[in-house]
């Protein structure tokens, strides 16, 4: 290959300079997933922290304002710092070569995008050394108790979100520019790997809610500081507002968190299946319905809050509706399971069990999607158990099967397969007992985010924390065999996976610091 | 699946008709109840329910009992087989009023009123949970609904309104050091401690230190305004309506005399009612 000869001129800078300048879409790739990986590490102690106050009834280790915090900074590290910069960290990675760019579109930008990052989260975690504590009003932030209510760190709390931000909205520029305008010759949209379609609408998503978060952090910011009343009812204002608006960002934000994790088991399953992706044109028209219905549904986090009944009914039947798109998705996964010829290593592990865990938390949304029973599990730990049954085993498994997937593409050396099997069983039976009891204390009563609970919840509680120490505990074998694959191995080849399909596996591994710099030969670029 | 759910949501909406109203009240952190009349709407028995399980119990210093966390001071009474409905608004944050039993959760937002209805059929006590984060103590701010036959909930109804005026009579009595030491050391355990920490120290600067604190070592009149009248833009709540004159000053002689703060002074209800009607 041509990009094998670039090398030579075109080599990374030496020490700390390669990794501040950078403008490599790897480099930068490289630097989202460890930073995400910093996060999730972060967002899980404090995860432990509550586990460990659940653990038995009573006040044991936290007091209740402090467990508050803990929990908000679990749910803001997880879903802003540790889920979505690991996937626009794998966007940056393989998008450029799964389409046959030389980089991103926006190579300058890319590296802003990433380093404001650090900033904005060494800002949000020094708030838990602020007096009067960190953001204790849930990562959901209702007025009045996030503005009225509120510690004095909630300012840089709204600073730090107004500065992610801003950083995905670049990362989602530079994702469409690369993909509407760096294509190879022959790489019709139609003939792209579903994990660059999945970006691309994610990208189309972020862009249309992050303003909308802005905007919300910035009303609050104004009730705080500037003397407005846009949620203060003494002031005419209406707290009701603050949901919608948070919502009409917030619903969005969740599919912006699983998009991508359809993308990456749409490109394993046919890989270790050995067969074609069943259904791939379905699989592009599904996605883009549940974006749309995206925009349509909020409200269904907010059916007690007294709306009109014509309301709840049509925020209802809008939900049930995501059960049609998201069907055809997982039929396809099967379908293209059925009569293959499977293998199962670690990648195709984590996606099996995500298609399998995946649609358990579909199920249950489905359950909280009819308005009257969702009276009952509203805020309790059912709601609980079906959020982290998606974004657990499914987006964070998609991360996991994704960085087993292409490690050898990025390392040149094969994971140690013995390691990646071992942190799978262990994350896998972790994260159902961790999650599955949550669902019988959520219908017998027990409700969200409370630092001690009554006598007949407590089995169900310990039990769920074991999972959760086990959980936890396990990931540190996956940073171990991320080091060690990074440091030597058995060497991999290009196509590394036999049933490997795609432009990525055309350039060999590790893959070049410049690859494409010439248009790969059209005739490598097949229908998927 | 659309159809049932359609079904049953039209008749949860409609709390047309009922047999008895009451207000419920979120605060941080326990619950209002107002019983309303049926034709002109107006309050006639109101008291607030506050959680009774200790704080040894909570702290793992005495051994829990079977409803633990799940107690109230002052349970809701309702009649069986009648239809009641409930009319939920907050006073400060979101809470959310919720008794899984009655198959009723609604938010208690500030500036709304939400409805909602229940028909119980069994006599018994039914225990639900504030169900929206509400701040600190949300995890403790249990509902306790005695459902009872109507000639009970009737004999029940005429014992408060008793008490009402009983207590009337009583707000101008006057009470001992001793007393109010011991009655204000109880509502500060009940009231003020989540905020303001069993040693007075506070959790600053959200919920300042009473321990040698200006306001409290200082005029005892604008102490009294600051309790009854709460700070506007903080957490700290009015408390002219949620506690009584002997109850405010019991709570204000207490904490003017502990924590190291020794101004020597002994509140009485007359002095807390004189500020009260002067406003």
């Amino acid at each position: 290959m041509s990009a094998a000869h670039d090398d030579h001129h075109h080599g990374p800078a030496k020490g700390i300079s390669r990794w501040l300048f950078t403008t490599n879409h790897k480099d930068i790739g490289s630097l989202y997933l460890w930073f995400s990986f910093a996060m999730f590490l972060l967002g899980g102690t404090f995860a432990m922290v509550i586990r460990a106050e659940l653990f038995q009834p009573g006040l044991q280790l936290v007091e209740p304002n402090f467990f508050n915090q803990m929990t908000t900074m679990h749910g803001l590290i997880m879903v802003f710092g540790a889920v979505m910069p690991a996937f626009v960290g794998l966007a940056n990675w393989m998008i450029p070569m799964m389409i046959g760019a030389p980089d991103m579109a926006l190579p300058r930008m890319n590296n802003w995008s990433f380093w404001i990052l650090p900033f904005a989260f060494a800002m949000l975690s020094s708030t838990l050394l602020m007096e009067g504590g960190a953001p204790n009003f849930g990562w959901t932030f209702y007025a009045p108790l996030s503005t009225t209510y509120a510690p004095a760190s909630v300012t840089f709390f709204i600073f730090a979100v107004h500065i992610m931000g801003a950083s995905s909205i670049m990362g989602s520029i530079n994702i469409i520019a690369t993909i509407l305008n760096m294509r190879a010759p022959g790489m019709t949209l139609m003939k792209m790997p579903l994990f660059v379609w999945t970006w691309l609408i994610t990208a189309y998503l972020l862009i249309a809610v992050m303003p909308v978060l802005a905007g919300v952090v910035t009303m609050m910011l104004f009730d705080i500081h500037f003397g407005t009343s846009f949620f203060n009812a003494a002031g005419g204002g209406d707290p009701v507002l603050f949901q919608h608006v948070f919502w009409f960002f917030g619903h969005p934000e969740v599919y912006i968190m699983i998009l991508p994790a359809f993308g990456v088991v749409s490109a394993i399953i046919p890989t270790f299946a050995r067969k074609r992706l069943f259904g791939y044109d379905s699989m592009v028209y599904a996605t883009a319905s549940i974006a749309f219905l995206s925009f349509i549904v909020w409200a269904h986090h907010m059916f007690t809050v007294g709306m009109p009944i014509a309301g709840e009914l049509f925020f209802m039947y809008a939900t049930m509706l995501i059960a049609v798109p998201t069907g055809v998705k997982v039929f396809n996964w099967v379908a293209t399971m059925f009569r293959g010829s499977m293998t199962f290593e670690t990648p195709m592990l984590f996606a099996i069990a995500f298609v399998v865990l995946f649609t358990m938390g579909g199920f249950t949304g489905l359950m909280l999607a009819i308005t009257p029973a969702d009276f009952q599990y509203h805020d309790t730990y059912f709601v609980v158990a079906h959020f982290h049954y998606v974004l657990v085993p499914g987006a964070v498994f998609s991360i996991m099967a994704a960085t087993y997937y292409w490690l050898p593409k990025w390392t040149g050396y094969m994971y140690d397969e013995r390691l990646g099997k071992l942190h799978f069983w262990l994350s896998f039976i972790g994260v159902n007992v961790l999650f599955f009891p949550q669902h019988f204390l959520g219908l017998a009563g027990m409700p969200r985010r409370i630092p001690d609970y009554a006598l007949q919840f407590a089995d169900f509680n310990w039990i769920s924390s074991v999972g959760g120490f086990l959980f936890g505990a396990s990931q540190l074998i996956l940073l171990f065999v991320v080091i060690k694959c990074v440091k030597g191995g058995k060497k991999a080849t290009a196509q590394v996976w036999e049933g490997a399909q795609g432009l990525e596996w055309t350039v060999e591994s590790p893959a070049p610091y410049h690859t494409f710099t010439t248009p790969p030969d059209p005739k490598l670029i097949h229908a998927q | 699946m659309a159809i049932p759910a359609t079904r049953v949501l039209t008749q949860a909406y409609d709390a047309s008709e009922s047999d008895l109203d009451i207000q419920v009240i979120g605060y941080q952190w326990r619950w209002e109840y107002r019983y309303l009349r049926q034709d002109t709407l107006e309050e006639e028995v109101s008291f607030f329910s506050s959680l009774s399980t200790s704080r040894e119990q909570i702290n793992n210093q005495l051994p829990k009992e079977e409803s633990y966390l799940l107690e109230v001071d002052n349970p809701l009474v309702i009649p069986i087989n009648k239809k009641v409905r409930f009319l939920v608004t907050s006073n400060d944050v979101i809470h959310a009023w919720w008794v899984p039993d009655f198959a009723v959760k609604k938010d208690a937002i500030p500036g709304f009123i939400n409805e909602i209805w229940a028909i119980v059929e069994e006599p018994g006590i039914y225990r639900g949970q504030c169900a929206e984060l509400c701040g600190i103590e949300h995890g403790f701010m249990p509902i306790v609904v005695h459902a009872v036959p109507q000639d009970e909930y009737d004999a029940w109804y005429a014992g408060r309104q008793e008490q009402a005026v009983a207590a009337q009579a009583m707000s101008n009595s006057s009470i001992t050091r001793d007393e109010a030491m011991t009655q204000g050391a109880t509502v500060y355990n009940r009231t003020c401690v989540a905020c303001h920490q069993a040693t007075g120290t506070g959790l600053p600067p959200a919920f300042p230190a009473l321990a040698g604190s200006s306001v409290v070592n200082g005029d005892l009149t604008a102490n009294i305004e600051l309790l009854l009248n709460g700070v506007p833009g903080t957490a700290m709540a009015a408390y002219a309506r949620q506690l009584s004159p002997v109850e405010l000053a019991s709570t204000l002689t207490y904490i003017r005399n502990s924590f190291g703060n020794s101004t020597g002074d002994l509140v009485q209800p007359a002095d807390v009612n004189a500020i009260l009607e002067a406003q």
